[in-house]
C-alpha cells in the first residue's frame, strides 16, 4: 500500500541504521512514547539492529494500559446493567479489572467476561457506530468508553457534539482521556529517569502539532523528534535524536511531516477545546499526573456516564501488588525483567493491562518471543 | 490505539442520518466509510490518514517524496565513501 510499503524498504532502513552507527560515539537512552511504536520496534527487531550504545526504553503511550483500574471497574459495572448497551473499542475488552459480576456471583474481571454472562457489550470501530446504536435503541442507555490520547479525543468529542446536535439523550460517554506532554514531564521529573531524548508520537502530533513540545525540550534540555510508525520512520527518528544528542542540541524536530504538519489539525483541536477541559488524571501503575487528562466541559456534562450513574461515579478500586506495569510504563523496567512475566502473567492470564493491550510493551515482548530463559 | 492507516478517497457525500461529510476510502483494495468532518477540504484522489473512522490528516505528497529522497541519498553517499551497509 502506498505510504506504507516504501517505508518498510529494508535496504533503505539499513542505510539509515548505518548512518546511526556512524553518528553515535557515546551511550544514549531514547524513549519512544507511543505503544504503537514499541510494537513496531519489537516486531521488526529494530532495537536489536541498533548500535549497542543506543538503548530504547518504552514509554507510557498506551491508553489501554494507563486507563486506571477504577475506570475499568466502572466500565464493568455499567456493562453489566440490563438497561445499558456498553460500546467500546476492541482493545479494552480484555483489560483486567476487579469487579465480581453480581448476577451469577462468578468472577467477571473484564468486559469479555461480562459479555459472556449476558451483558450487552458491543465492539465499535468508530464512536459514530456507538451513536448509530443509540439511534437504533432509544429505550436503552448507550455508554461509549471514550479512551485514548489526543489522537482519539477529536473523534470521541465529535460523537458527543453530534449527540448534542441530534438530541440523542440516551447516549453518554465514560471518559478516560490522557495527554502526552504531562507524561513526558512526569518521566523527566522522576529522580531515577535515564531518558536522554524522546521519539514523540506521530499521530498525537498529527492532531496537536509540535508547539507544546518546545517548552519541554527547552526545560529538560532533551531532543524531541516527532516520529512515525514504520521501520524507516523509526530509524529516521532515532537518527535525528542521536544527531542532536551528539551535537549537544535539544530541539523539537519533525521526522513525520508527511502526516503531522507542525501546526497539527486545527479543526480537530477546535473540537477538543470545545468538548473537553484539562483535569488531573490517575495513570494505571503510575499514579496521578497533574492536568494530564481530559474531562467533559460543563456544557456537555449531561453526556458524562459518571454523572448519569452516580453510584458508578463514586467507585474506588485497589490495584494488584504483583504487577509491575507501572515501572514498565515509565521505562524503568523492561517487560522481561518482571518476575511474573511469562509465568503468572501471560496474555491468557494477564495481571496488568500491558500484557493484553495490542500496544502494551509486555504483550509485544511476549508476542515476539522476547522471553529470557 | 493511535493506529492510523493511509488510504485514498474514492467518493464523497453527506450522510442523511447525521448530516456529516463522509467519504469512501480505499486501503489497497479494501473500502471503508470514513467521516471527513476533521478534514473537510479533502478531495477525491487525496490520501488521508484514517483513525477510528475519521480522516485526521491529508498526507503531504511533497513531504513524503523529500523524506524518501533524503534517506535514499544517505545510502548513495555511504557507497561513494566506500562503506558497506
Amino acid at each position: 500500500m502506498k505510504y506504507l510499503d516504501e517505508y518498510r524498504d529494508a535496504p533503505v532502513v539499513r542505510n539509515v541504521l548505518a548512518e546511526i552507527k556512524r553518528t553515535v560515539t557515546r551511550p544514549w537512552t531514547l524513549m519512544e512514547v507511543c505503544g504503537g511504536q514499541t510494537h513496531s520496534i519489537i516486531r521488526h527487531g529494530l532495537d536489536q539492529l541498533l548500535p549497542e550504545q543506543i538503548e530504547l526504553v518504552h514509554g507510557p503511550g498506551c491508553p489501554v494500559c494507563v486507563t486506571p483500574l477504577e475506570l475499568i471497574d466502572k466500565a464493568l459495572v455499567l456493562a453489566a446493567r440490563p438497561d445499558v448497551i456498553f460500546t467500546s473499542y476492541g482493545d479494552m475488552l480484555r483489560v483486567p479489572g476487579t469487579f465480581v459480576y453480581a448476577k451469577t456471583g462468578t468472577q467477571a474481571n473484564d468486559l469479555f467476561s461480562v459479555k459472556s454472562q449476558g451483558g450487552d457489550v458491543r465492539i465499535v470501530y468508530s464512536p459514530l457506530d456507538a451513536l448509530k446504536i443509540a439511534r437504533e435503541n432509544p429505550y436503552k442507555t448507550v455508554v461509549f468508553f471514550a479512551v485514548g490520547f489526543e489522537t482519539t479525543a477529536p473523534a470521541n468529542g465529535m460523537a458527543v457534539q453530534q449527540a448534542a446536535r441530534e438530541g440523542l439523550d440516551n447516549f453518554c460517554v465514560l471518559v478516560s482521556h490522557v495527554t502526552v506532554p504531562p507524561a513526558i514531564t512526569a518521566i523527566m521529573e522522576a529522580p531515577e529517569t535515564r531518558v536522554n531524548g524522546f521519539l514523540a508520537a506521530g499521530h498525537v502530533c498529527t492532531i496537536m502539532g509540535v508547539g507544546e513540545y518546545r517548552p519541554l525540550a527547552e526545560k529538560y534540555r532533551i531532543p524531541i523528534v516527532v516520529t512515525g510508525f514504520e521501520p524507516l520512520d523509526l530509524a529516521y527518528g532515532i537518527l535525528n535524536v542521536v544527531k542532536q544528542l551528539e551535537a549537544g542540541a535539544y530541539e523539537v524536530e519533525n521526522a513525520y511531516a508527511r502526516t503531522a504538519p507542525n501546526q497539527g489539525n486545527l479543526a480537530a483541536q477546535k473540537v477538543i477545546n470545545e468538548v473537553f477541559e484539562a483535569c488531573d488524571r490517575a495513570w494505571r501503575g503510575i499514579g496521578v499526573i497533574p492536568q494530564s487528562g481530559y474531562r467533559l466541559r460543563e456544557k456537555y456534562v449531561k453526556f458524562d456516564a459518571e454523572r448519569r450513574f452516580p453510584d458508578v461515579g463514586a467507585m474506588q478500586s485497589i490495584e494488584s501488588d504483583i504487577c509491575r506495569s507501572g515501572e514498565v510504563l515509565q521505562g524503568l523496567l523492561k517487560p522481561d525483567q518482571c518476575p511474573a512475566f511469562g509465568k503468572q502473567c501471560t496474555p491468557l492470564t494477564p495481571l496488568g493491562a500491558t500484557m493484553v493491550s495490542s500496544e502494551g510493551a509486555c504483550a509485544a515482548y511476549y508476542k515476539y518471543g522476547r522471553i529470557q530463559d | 490505539m493511535c493506529l492510523g492507516i493511509p488510504g485514498q478517497i474514492t467518493k464523497i457525500w453527506t450522510d442523511a442520518a447525521s448530516d456529516l461529510p463522509m467519504a469512501r476510502v480505499d486501503f489497497g483494495g479494501v473500502g471503508k466509510e470514513v467521516c471527513l468532518s476533521l478534514e473537510p477540504d479533502a478531495q477525491v484522489g487525496d490520501y488521508v490518514l484514517v483513525h477510528v473512522g475519521f480522516a485526521i490528516s491529508r498526507i503531504d505528497e511533497e513531504e513524503a517524496q523529500q523524506t524518501l529522497a533524503l534517506l535514499a541519498q544517505m545510502g548513495e553517499l555511504a557507497e561513494e565513501l566506500g562503506e558497506t551497509t
